[in-house]
């Protein structure tokens, strides 16, 4: 059965499509298109001019700020240009580079490889080599791993955990990943915990992966490293309703897992990150999942960072009916794509695609007061309240209500009976209360300096 | 595929399977054996007059739908159940025009004037129900009809002196016996009259009682109620929190002989009961969504049943108790929200 948390939903999890399927390597794409921003933060700022030959691996965007990491190329070749091209996190065109490829595949060699001596590592270190390797958080969320591993100063984490949920339908990119990589995964997980000087490591997993289960109880006997199943239910992958689960520990309202000592990293950013230590090997690919009712032949593929959705597609042997929708992400979370021109980066765990009658959002209709999505909210918000709120613009009252602590895992909005947006209506508010904030922050910066300069202009007089 | 119009729309992209109508049918569905219980007993006016009573409310809905230029949505379900429910709650030997009255004015007033499905604060067709008790109370509180094989009050050889139902024998009686002016004789009476109908109870838990169309038999509603709880589209706390409410508070004051008296089966097999609370009180829309809410409301309905079937001017109390906790549920949800993950309890909605 395994543990879990309060609310949430169990939406039919269609793992079936790709579950058994290998990863399989996707030929490097004819042309890359690589995002400058890729993670939460400052985006990257461009290290190559257009001409410039650029080989695999090699620094092509340098951070900007701490909360930023570089990007490498995932092809070797020649910069066609540095342009806008449409993202498929920002829904707008922005900064990529563009690179053809030279077929050539030469590596570059930024990176020290310390091998077999990874275990010797100062733990510093393992940071250094996080943001060199421009990792971040590859469950979707892409916050830079390196900022993740440096907790401020007094904050103490004693548990780490290695998610490997992935509650999300249709997802097995991660399942894939442990029961083939299983000590790539493993040894990151040490790296993590090692980076942090944590005491207790817990593998989480849905306990729909009994196979990964094994495998990761078989490959971590005697070295203290906990394994614990998890029921099925969406959102168990969300870090807070994790650590809730395994620990009984809540993650402060407003605050981050390490405010409860806790650090929750996804099993591809842990093998990223022994890659990166052990190998020299810098984030340019990942495994994406290419799923849905209407893809012919749906796979997990190890893709290059760049590489446009519709080139995965096409790997899958295309689909079987007319696209209605392409999902970046799962379909609980995901964003949904205007177009297939769109390219895989650092935080692409699938591609979910649906035909016509699967894309179209049924009819709103009014909400009944059923409490559905009270009872669903792994938050414990009454989600129908503050999307009423927001609306009818009601944004003090949605702050009253919690809005800010809302996950956004659409829990809620799957439930309705009623098909109400809720989510929609929530981030909508959401996003009302983050601008009075700034406009709040900004006021009063504002009336201090004219403070400041009426006490300067006193002072000169 | 790039000619493809694709829909590009907010998360979640999946959408679970219940929907409102899907909800209201089976509400509909739920209160099909009560319904079956009702025309055994009072006979094909029992099949009639609901029949006529949801025609009304649908007919209601679609006219007022069609001048407020608003999408015809009669057929989510919602304005059937308001029809059952107030046929439901009226004698069987009622004219058939009352149950239209009703109806227009629980779908009218109750619901549509609020602007309609959801946005009604008070259960519609309690609102027509109080609406016809206060327009005609003679033939709300004497139109009964005995049930087939059985008497007014279900219990036997009683009819000879009262033509009353249970609860209405059960009031008349305690004013006897409590008037310090009454005849030893009548006091004897009176107390015999209780011990006959306290006896009769299983005829209330199966119906062979006189009473409302649709609240006359406890099993048939508990058989359409327990599928209602086990099918999810009704929450437990409230059914359970008010007919335990009722069975206690019952007990204490619902006696003939002063506190601590009440014959608990009675109470809570008597009267509307088992539909208000049920099919009423668990109306998602006018009662609370939190769970704690929910007790709050159920216990609420409770005492107010309990105390109007002692001290108020009716003899049952189910009804109103509803419309007047119903008033509250805003009240209710507000002050009983959840705790928000990562807070503590004293912090309400607190952020950092």
């Amino acid at each position: 059965m395994g543990k879990t948390f309060a609310g949430g939903v169990h939406p039919p999890e269609n793992k079936r499509y790709s579950e058994s399927r290998s990863i399989e390597i996707l030929d490097a794409p004819e042309v890359a298109y690589i995002p400058l921003s890729q993670h939460i933060g400052a985006p990257a700022e461009p290290a190559v001019n257009k001409g410039d030959k650029v080989l695999v691996g090699q620094t092509i965007g340098s951070p900007k700020g701490f909360v930023s990491v570089p990007v490498h190329a995932s092809i070797a070749g020649k910069v066609l240009k540095i342009d806008l091209h449409p993202h498929s996190v920002t829904g707008k065109p922005e900064p990529h580079v563009i690179i053809e490829n030279d077929g050539s595949d030469e590596r570059a060699q930024e990176l020290e490889t310390l091998g077999d001596n990874w275990e010797n590592i100062e733990p510093k270190k393992i940071v250094e080599i996080a943001r060199a390797a421009g990792l971040a958080g590859m469950g979707g969320a892409t916050f830079p791993t390196h900022v993740k591993l440096s907790p401020p100063e007094g904050k103490i984490i004693d548990t780490v955990f290695l998610n490997g949920a992935e509650c999300e339908p249709y997802l097995t990119a991660d399942h894939r990943l442990m029961l083939e990589f299983a000590d790539d995964i493993i040894d990151g997980f040490i790296l993590i915990g090692k980076a942090l000087g944590a005491k207790r490591h817990i593998i989480c997993i849905e306990a729909n992966k009994p196979d990964a289960i094994e495998v990761m109880i078989e490959k971590t006997r005697g070295t203290g490293i906990e394994v614990c199943p998890l029921k099925v239910k969406y959102p168990q992958g969300a870090e807070k309703q994790m650590i809730k689960a395994v620990t009984g520990r809540e993650v402060p309202s407003g605050g981050l897992p390490f405010d409860c000592g806790c650090y929750v990293q996804n099993v591809g950013t842990a093998k990223a990150l022994f890659d990166a230590v052990s190998r020299g090997i810098p984030l340019y690919r990942r495994v994406v999942t290419v799923s849905g009712p209407i893809v012919k032949n749906p796979s997990n593929l190890m893709a290059r960072i760049g590489t446009p959705f519709s080139a995965l597609v096409e790997a899958c042997g295309g689909t079987t009916e007319p696209v209605g929708k392409i999902i970046s992400g799962g379909p609980m979370m995901g964003l949904a794509q205007h177009t297939d021109e769109v390219a895989v980066i650092k935080g692409t765990s699938g591609i979910v695609l649906f035909g016509l009658d699967d894309a179209e959002s049924p009819n709103e209709m009014p909400c009944i007061n059923c409490a559905k999505c009270v009872d669903a909210c792994p938050a414990y918000l009454m989600p129908t309240n503050i999307a009423a709120c927001g609306e009818y613009g009601n944004i003090e009252m949605a702050e009253k209500l919690g809005a800010l602590d809302c996950i956004e895992c659409g829990s809620c909005a799957y439930v309705c009976p009623s098909n109400r947006r809720l989510l929609h209506y929530i981030r909508a508010v959401k996003n009302e209360i983050n601008i009075k904030k700034a406009r709040e922050r900004a006021e009063k910066a504002k009336a201090e300096s004219e403070k400041e300069t009426v006490k300067e202009v006193e002072k000169a007089e | 595929m790039a000619e493809n119009k694709l829909i590009v729309s907010s998360s979640p992209h999946l959408r679970g399977k219940d929907s409102t109508p899907k909800i209201m049918w089976n509400v509909v569905l739920a209160l099909l054996p009560a319904w079956a219980f009702g025309i055994y007993f009072y006979g094909p006016r029992a099949l009639w007059l609901t029949l006529i009573a949801v025609v009304a409310a649908i007919a209601t809905e679609a006219a007022i739908q069609a001048i407020r230029k608003v999408p015809v949505t009669v057929f989510d379900g919602s304005a059937v159940i308001t029809g059952i429910l107030l046929a439901f709650n009226v004698p069987p030997g009622v004219p058939w025009w009352l149950v239209v009255v009703g109806s227009v004015i629980g779908i009218g007033i109750g619901k549509q004037a609020f602007g309609g499905l959801g946005y009604n604060p008070l259960n519609p067709a309690l609102v027509g129900r109080a609406f016809v008790m206060a327009s005609w109370p003679v033939a709300m509180t004497t139109k009964w009809i005995a049930p087939r094989g059985g008497s007014l009050s279900g219990a036997v050889g009683l009819d000879a002196v009262t033509s009353a139902t249970p609860l209405t024998v059960l009031k008349l009686s305690r004013s006897k016996i409590l008037d310090p002016e009454s005849a030893e004789q009548a006091v004897q009476e009176a107390r015999q009259a209780v011990e006959l109908v306290y006896n009769a109870w299983p005829n209330m838990f199966f119906g062979k009682i006189g009473g409302c169309i649709g609240e006359v038999s406890a099993v048939a509603i508990l058989i359409g109620g327990l599928y209602l709880l086990i099918r999810g589209f009704a929450d437990w706390r409230t059914p359970l929190s008010y007919i335990g409410g009722v069975a206690l508070f019952g007990w204490i004051f619902g006696g003939v002989e002063g506190v601590f008296t009440g014959h608990v089966l009675f109470q809570i097999f008597a009267g509307g009961l088992f539909l208000g609370a049920f099919f009423m009180a668990t109306d998602m829309v006018t009662t609370p969504v939190t769970k704690k809410g929910r007790w709050i409301f159920g216990i609420g309905c409770a005492i107010l049943t309990v105390f109007i079937r002692r001290w108020g001017g009716y003899p049952e109390g189910v009804s109103y108790s509803i419309l007047l906790m119903n008033i509250f549920t805003p009240i209710i949800d507000r002050h009983t929200k959840p705790r928000i993950f990562g807070t503590s309890r004293k912090k309400k909605g607190g952020n950092g």
